[in-house]
């Protein structure tokens, strides 16, 4: 086991190292900052200055060498628009993303997994037809569609939710959270549902497939045989052995919530790191851009590796090599 | 395959209602966006053909007076929407069907090498796909287009960069499978050159599995495609995809002009479904491990 997890974490390492190296050479060659920070009628020698100041004139090892360093002591840069440690920038937009990406999660899962098991049980009402139909559509519909779709029901038409902005925070153990105030709660709710309905439909897809195959098997039988009610059947021993799947999904999913995450902030207004990249990469604002993507990349490596390590503990059939 | 291996095929395409809908829609959907120049009422990109007082007309699709003008309505620039939604969905096929041809050529080659020859070559090849696997494909697109620019040509590069990898691994698999085939043993002992082998004997044999994965993820690529447009950076907004004209229409959302964002959104909503159903019935008829 300790093999294992020393193995694995060279191997996060290995890729974060890829990550920047590659991010790294696509920026070095994607043109000069410079100009676009500077009025135009600023001079050549103003110019160079500015260059000169940020480092750009020195070679494109010697760039690298310095941003690694500079990383590894929490430093990637500064931001040319905001002038602030990029870093910071987007840890202080964090808690708003998170917020968004786990408020999403649970509704996923407290509707979805009730949802896939009915399908799975009672596969011919109409309710689990529909159910299916539905969860079709929520899989190939684009994200951007779905929040749009959303806004112009709810905010436009019905005007019943706001459709922009995160609304009242509160302080929460530290932390600027929305959902403790009805303002914040409010704001929450239609971007939070966009991100769902695509892990929803996921979820009600893997837990049906899941409960089709338990049911079947021979120890749901014998429970049967044994007298047990469907509902405890269902609900205690069946629901054990769908979970494995369900927790490794919404492990992985995650991580992509976080990177679709960008779409729904745009959409939205939310003020999260996925809204901060979008507004940077527009801005040219290179150091942020980088920041974004080392952090997050820190974040899918972390996630994949907890994911390994929690399966382990729920499926003791795997080992680990 | 000969003719009777089509018609078998056919024969079992069309059990599927659902299979035959997908089909038709995406064959519709094609020709409209072959068609486009010839049925659209008037050139979207040509800004002589638009005037400013027609701008944010509403549709005339329910009115009484069916030869107005603007079925769809128009947008802000006077442009009418029913011809914008045409060319729009002619430039998402096009990024679609154009990188999926190379990221479909471009994975099927490396998974066939990565399978036949095995070894370090296979390593490398299979490290890179999982690394690449374990990051969302929007956001290593994101980067590619945030870095690299806006346009046309840098889209379809992109799109195919990310798609690469499935065809990848399920050229491998099925090469895997293949090479240990008497036929190949065969091929070798006359002699002939390992690139012969692998591009003559074996990949005719593994190009069913690919067509099927080539088909779902055209619809992929397409969502991907207007999902970057939609974020400011797909193709440019000279030539806007659905995807721009949906990014478009959505800031004057608030405004009452719904027309410029829905309609788009609906076209595209169409050719992914249709695409999505096309790809599944084809998977399931061409899939031998369901066959009766």
């Amino acid at each position: 086991m300790l093999g294992y997890l020393i193995k694995r974490m060279l191997q996060c390492i290995g890729v974060l190292f890829c990550v920047s190296l590659v991010v790294f050479v696509i920026m070095y060659y994607s043109g000069d900052p410079v100009e676009m920070m500077l009025p135009p009628e600023a001079t050549e020698k103003q110019v160079e200055a500015l260059r000169h100041h940020l480092g750009l004139n020195k070679p494109f090892h010697a760039q690298y060498v310095s941003f690694l360093k500079n990383a590894l002591q929490g430093d990637l840069g500064t931001s040319f628009v905001f002038n602030k440690p990029a870093v910071g920038l987007i840890v202080e937009r964090i808690p708003a993303t998170v917020e968004l990406a786990v408020s999403a999660m649970v509704l996923a899962v407290i509707i979805g997994i009730p949802a896939g098991m009915y399908a799975a049980i009672r596969p011919a009402s109409w309710l689990s037809k529909s159910i299916m139909t539905g969860s079709l559509l929520g899989i190939s519909l684009p994200v951007f569609w779905l929040g749009i779709i959303l806004v112009l029901i709810f905010s436009v038409i019905l005007g019943w939710l706001p459709s922009s902005g995160r609304g009242e925070t509160a302080l929460l153990a530290g932390i600027r959270l929305g959902f403790p105030t009805k303002n914040g709660f409010l704001h929450l709710i239609l971007p939070s549902l966009t991100i769902a309905i695509f892990q929803l439909a996921l979820i009600i897809r893997l837990v049906r497939a899941g409960m089709m195959e338990v049911m079947l098997q021979d120890f749901i039988k014998f429970l049967k045989a044994k007298g047990l009610s469907e509902r405890r059947i269902v609900f205690v021993h069946a629901m054990k052995n769908i979970l494995i799947p369900v927790v490794t999904i919404i492990g992985l999913q995650l991580g992509n919530i976080i990177a679709f995450a960008i779409v729904t902030e745009t959409i939205f207004a939310w003020p999260g790191m996925g809204k901060l990249v979008i507004d940077s990469i527009h801005g040219l604002d290179r150091p942020v851009v980088l920041a974004y993507l080392l952090i997050v990349s820190l974040m899918f490596v972390l996630l994949n590796f907890l994911v390994d390590v929690v399966y382990t503990f729920l499926d003791p059939r795997i080992r680990l090599r | 395959m000969n003719r009777q291996a089509w018609l078998d095929f056919w024969e079992e395409f069309r059990e599927s209602k659902i299979g035959i809908m997908g089909a038709a829609i995406t064959l519709l959907c094609l020709l409209i966006a072959f068609l486009a120049p010839l049925i659209s009422p008037q050139n979207p990109y040509d800004l002589s053909q638009l005037y400013l007082q027609n701008s944010h007309m509403s549709p005339t699709l329910l009115s009484k007076w069916s030869y107005e003008p603007f079925v769809l309505g128009s947008d802000g620039q006077g442009r009418c929407m029913y011809s914008a939604i045409l060319y729009g969905l002619r430039i998402s096929l096009y990024v679609g069907l154009s990188s999926t041809v190379i990221s479909a050529a471009f994975g099927t080659f490396l998974g066939l090498v990565s399978g036949y020859v095995g070894g370090r070559t296979d390593a490398l090849i299979m490290r890179i796909a999982d690394i690449q696997l374990s990051f969302p494909a929007i956001l290593i697109a994101l980067v590619i287009m945030a870095l690299w620019g806006q346009g046309l040509f840098k889209i379809i590069i992109a799109i195919s960069v990310v798609n690469w990898v499935f065809y990848a691994r399920t050229a491998r698999g099925s090469t895997l499978s293949e090479r240990e085939k008497d036929y190949v043993d065969a091929a070798r002992a006359t002699g002939v050159s390992t690139t012969v082998i692998m591009l003559r004997e074996i990949l005719p044999n593994i190009v069913a599995p690919i067509i099927v994965i080539a088909t779902v993820r055209i619809a992929h690529a397409i969502i991907l495609e207007s999902t970057l447009s939609f974020l400011g950076l797909g193709v440019p907004i000279t030539e806007p995809s659905l995807g721009s004209l949906i990014n478009e229409g959505y800031q004057v959302l608030f405004s009452g002009y719904w027309w410029i964002t829905i309609f788009p959104g609906l076209g595209l909503m169409l050719i992914v479904l249709g695409i999505n159903q096309l790809g599944d019935r084809l998977r399931d008829v061409l899939n031998p491990r369901l066959k009766r």
